[in-house]
């Protein structure tokens, strides 16, 4: 249904096809959050990896630091409908933190637990093969506090919901759990290609 | 705490039937629906506008109207000068012209409901919107839970739902208000003139008849901060503060 009387900031740049559909452009790099931000200090800091209910390793900041570096610039997309394009970020990639843990696939999918209480549920595949990785750097800097830091999951391919700020573990599961969003109306997956933001979408 | 609304929010075309001037930035929308849904307060929409060539644009608005009121819904938009979307409602919008939404959307950032411990309630310009959802759902319902908001803006004419909420002040019972301005002198005594801060917010937490068992939070992504800080120097714990971020 076309507005009456809009047309609209389009682009109608070559980046079009990096915008998934619903979303538009932005330079700055918003913050949303159902609660207080967290202070943690990387002296506290932990990082717990689960199968089920049982921990199998735990790093401190300085373990977790010890671990293979990975980089990655990727276009990111909010379900609030702003993307950003190119954000460059640097962490652990999620298979070196199963490798240091000696595991290759212990369950098709996974829970990102935080430090706010706050959970979302990835499957094992999109978290794998590269796709996936504990941030610990923006932009070159140490991971502000507003956008997650020391630490949050980076998922870029899929909403940003679920690349969870200030996370302090990663638990599988057998079966796909829904986290805090995916329980108050948000899609259990996420793909923006495919604009999946609420349930049933 | 967990409300699952997984019902699914189709698009839906709706008339806009009355367009009002708020203050000088920020107008109210009254959009009646086609296919009608009962909101949570708290709760927004996601509009949707499209161009002829087929481009589109989306943005969230929070529900200002309380859920009693179900065929018609309030949207309270701020504008701003370099924006896509609101300055489209401020400068072209009419009555009579329709517009795509979708909702009721977002299940976290609710009115806790009868039966909890007084509620404090603090927001910043527009952040007000969906506070005021639930304040006007209190007095519909008759609900009795003490509430006390906290609202910053600029200046006496930039505050959102002005008269509304000094009429409230005065006939809801357990209903506290402070306008903290930020841009001029405050003329009222219960008043503020000047930036939130912990103090402040202790001081209009007092005003409630016991301790607050939760507060939500709504603005800027700066003022949230500082409000939460505040909030949690009162004793309140972090999962009893909620917050609603509008982004930038
Ligand atoms: C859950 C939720 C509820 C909300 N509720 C409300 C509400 O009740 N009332 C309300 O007023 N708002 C609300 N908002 C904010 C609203 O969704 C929009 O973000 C807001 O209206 C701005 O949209 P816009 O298209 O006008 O501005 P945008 O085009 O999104 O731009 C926002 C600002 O960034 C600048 N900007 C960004 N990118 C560019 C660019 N490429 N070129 C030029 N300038 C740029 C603009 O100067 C502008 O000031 C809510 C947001 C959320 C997430």
């Amino acid at each position: 249904m076309v507005t009456r009387g809009f047309t609209g900031r389009q682009s109608g740049s070559e980046l079009s096809d990096r915008i998934p559909p619903g979303q538009h452009l932005v330079d700055n790099f918003p913050v949303l959050t159902a609660g207080p931000t967290p202070r943690i200090d990387p002296a506290d800091w932990t990082f717990t990896l689960r199968v089920g209910p049982r921990p199998v390793k735990a790093w401190s900041w300085s373990e977790f630091n010890a671990l293979p570096r990975t980089r990655m610039t990727r276009d990111i997309h909010c379900v609030t409908s702003w993307s950003k394009l190119n954000t460059a970020w640097e962490g652990v990639a999620v298979d070196d933190i199963l490798a240091d843990a000696g595991l290759t696939a212990p369950t098709p999918f996974a829970l990102a637990h935080c430090y706010d209480g706050y959970s979302t549920n990835v499957p094992l595949a999109d978290l794998a093969t590269g796709k996936a990785m504990v941030a610990l750097n923006y932009e070159g800097q140490p991971l502000p506090r507003e956008h997650g830091g020391p630490g949050r999951l980076l998922v870029p391919h899929l909403y940003f919901w679920k690349s969870a700020k200030w996370v302090n573990g990663l638990q599988f599961t057998e079966r796909n759990e829904p986290g805090f969003w995916e329980l108050r109306g948000y899609h259990i997956y996420g793909d923006p290609w495919n604009e999946q933001r609420y349930t049933n979408d | 705490m967990t409300e699952a609304i997984a019902a699914t929010a189709r698009w839906q075309s709706c008339a806009i039937v009355e367009i009002a001037t708020r203050t000088p930035s920020i107008k109210s929308f009254f959009l009646s629906l086609s296919e009608t849904f009962k909101h949570a307060a708290g709760q927004h929409v996601d509009v949707r506008l499209t161009a002829p060539n087929g481009y589109n644009a989306m943005r969230s608005y929070s529900i200002a109207s309380a859920p009693s009121d179900s065929r018609v819904i309030e949207l309270a938009i701020e504008r701003l000068p370099d924006g896509e979307v609101s300055p489209f409602f401020h400068d072209f919008a009419q009555v009579g012209d329709t517009i795509e939404l979708r909702g009721p959307l977002g299940g976290h950032f609710l009115w806790p409901g009868s039966s909890s411990k007084p509620v404090l309630l603090i927001a910043a310009g527009s952040g007000v919107v969906p506070l005021m959802a639930m304040i006007r759902h209190r007095k519909a319902s008759g609900d009795p839970v003490p509430v006390a908001l906290s609202l910053s803006s600029r200046t006496w004419r930039d505050v959102l739902f002005r008269d509304e909420l000094l009429e409230l002040e005065m006939s809801l019972p357990d209903f506290a208000l402070a306008v903290a301005l930020t841009r001029e002198p405050a003329t009222r005594r219960t008043d503020f003139s000047r930036r939130i801060d912990a103090r402040m917010v202790a001081d209009v937490a007092a005003r409630l008849p016991g301790s607050p068992g939760c507060a939500l939070v709504c603005g800027s992504n700066a003022f949230v901060d500082i409000a939460v800080d505040a909030v949690l120097s009162l004793g309140l714990e972090a999962g009893a503060i909620k917050t609603e971020r509008y982004g930038a």
